[in-house]
């Protein structure tokens, strides 16, 4: 393989991983804390991508329309998880059943509000063109996603290991109950961790938006590959979520350039692999609660 | 003197399984309580209840007088009830800082100094994963932590468990430093260890407090060490 095709690939593997990690990264801690495998965290992402759209079509800022977009992420996220979620902690098959619920809930307010149809989401002027690496072009806008995918890593990297919030998150993910037996009222910190996965989640849609369009079911698109992403990570690691978003797209980029076909499927291979060599994941943090 | 902790007929049922019958204990305020018993007697299930840990189904717990029982753990911590469990509770992916910031409560840097002086072992591996210390190194962590805030009174829960003789000898020296600032109530399945620290002893069997009373009393009434502890 030449080079300039071999870094081209890894290249576009990269940003569509961190466009993964920006999903899974909410998706895993959420599970990692609080045992709550939220299936509509796709319909987060969906919301978000809606949410931004509409603020970048009135205002033309892109980056007001991330941030808003974030912002209503999170919004949702407290509401779900304040009113329905907080009464099924412990009981995964009732949550299972809830999170189903809520996705077709999103899913048919989003039909009812914006319509059925694929809208488009323009990318701004500044993101539009590409740029040239050892002769090929490479869209200024995959370049963003992985700027953004960086931005997001540091951010929640420092937040979970300069803070006191992210010490809980860290040490509630490994044992929640002497978390609790500390003093600290974990509940409230699910709320908190159920937060910020929404506004990523609604982030990362915001950010996908103009590479994907927008439509009723992007929900179910690329989420598919974050919860891959997360079970190959590790549930409830932050940097396992990072590592696995990067092998899910530079992978599907390899495949997909030979075996397009194949793109999803090699997700799925990787999965089954790690779970049989590794099943808590490959950064997957051994916790005392079940 | 006054009882820091109180705990009257207690039952807790986990599932169908009644585990606790009718557990009572008082701890005197200023004074280590041994909780005693065989595996499966209900010592670690009543410290977690105390906790808030698991509920009572009958039943009440006080602290200082006032019901604790029915309030949630973090709750319970606030009070200021310090609790090494039996597994130790220490967070392996964060380090030996992490876990005692986690725990403090506010930043009383002199009451740190003085915990870290107690455990000087602790200062050397600050800035190391919890996971990669000692057993005694763990269990020095776990009971720093519940020195870290003022608390009033200290569940500790099988200490010397799995612990090399001399590393249960060290701890001894630890906790008998300790017990002249803070109440402890301590789980323990070494009797010798628990008739070192303690002043007052509670057998536990099946679920029921069978036996109260000073540890001396204890420690030559031969018939309940052999009966209950197995302890000849």
């Amino acid at each position: 393989m030449e080079a300039k095709v071999l870094v081209s690939l890894l290249l576009q593997g990269i940003s569509l991983g961190m466009l993964y990690f920006i999903i899974a990264s909410g998706l895993s801690l959420i599970f990692g804390l609080m045992d709550v495998l939220n299936l509509a965290h796709g319909s987060l992402f969906m919301w978000g991508a809606y949410v931004a759209m509409t603020v970048y079509g009135y205002t033309g800022s892109f980056l007001l329309a991330l941030v808003i977009g974030a912002a209503a992420g999170a919004a949702l996220g407290v509401f779900l998880e304040v009113f329905t979620i907080r009464r099924l902690y412990g009981n995964p098959i009732s949550q299972v059943l809830l999170t189903l619920g809520l996705i077709l809930v999103l899913d048919e307010m989003v039909k009812v509000i914006w319509g059925p149809t694929v809208l488009p989401f323009p990318k701004p002027a500044l993101l539009a063109g590409s740029f040239k690496i050892l002769g090929r072009s490479f869209p200024y806008y995959r370049a963003f996603l992985i700027a953004l995918g960086a931005a997001v890593w540091a951010a929640v990297h420092a937040l979970l290991t300069r803070t006191k919030v992210g010490l809980i998150i860290r040490a509630g993910v490994e044992d929640r109950e002497m978390v609790s037996a500390l003093g600290v009222d974990v509940r409230r910190v699910f709320t908190l961790v159920f937060a910020l996965g929404g506004a990523l989640a609604a982030l990362g849609g915001g950010a996908a938006g103009p590479f994907l369009m927008v439509y009723p079911t992007l929900g179910m698109d690329i989420p598919f590959p974050a919860l891959i992403v997360v079970v190959i990570g590790g549930l409830g690691s932050f940097t396992g979520s990072a590592f696995g978003a990067l092998l899910v797209g530079v992978s599907q980029s390899f495949v997909g350039y030979y075996q397009p076909e194949l793109a999803v499927a090699v997700n799925i291979a990787l999965m089954a692999a790690v779970l049989l060599i590794k099943p808590e994941g490959l950064l997957g943090v051994k916790r005392e609660h079940a | 003197m006054s009882d820091a902790l109180r705990v009257e007929n207690l039952a807790v049922d986990i599932g169908e399984l009644h585990i606790l019958e009718s557990v009572n204990l008082a701890a005197p305020q200023g004074q280590c309580t041994a909780l005693l018993g065989r595996n499966g007697a209900g010592k670690t299930t009543a410290l977690r209840a105390v906790m808030g840990l698991v509920p009572a189904a009958e039943g009440s717990i006080s602290f200082f007088g006032d019901r604790i029982d029915g309030r949630p753990p973090h709750h319970v911590a606030k009070l200021g009830i310090g609790y090494a469990p039996e597994d130790r509770g220490i967070f392996g992916g964060l380090t030996v800082g992490e876990n005692i910031h986690l725990a403090q409560r506010g930043r009383d840097e002199g009451r740190l100094r003085r915990v870290l002086k107690i455990f000087p072992d602790l200062e050397r591996f600050w800035n190391q994963n919890a996971a990669t210390l000692s057993g005694g190194q763990q269990q020095m962590l776990s009971v720093a932590r519940a020195l870290v805030n003022p608390n009033r009174l200290l569940l500790i829960d099988e200490p010397s468990k799995g612990l090399a003789p001399i590393v249960v000898e060290r701890l001894a020296a630890v906790l008998s430093e300790i017990k002249r600032e803070v109440t402890i109530v301590l789980v323990e399945q070494n009797f010798s260890l628990a008739a070192h620290l303690a002043d007052y002893g509670y057998v536990l069997d099946d679920g029921r407090t069978v036996f109260h009373g000073k540890m001396t009393e204890l420690n030559n009434n031969d018939e309940v060490k052999r009966r209950y502890l197995g302890v000849t």
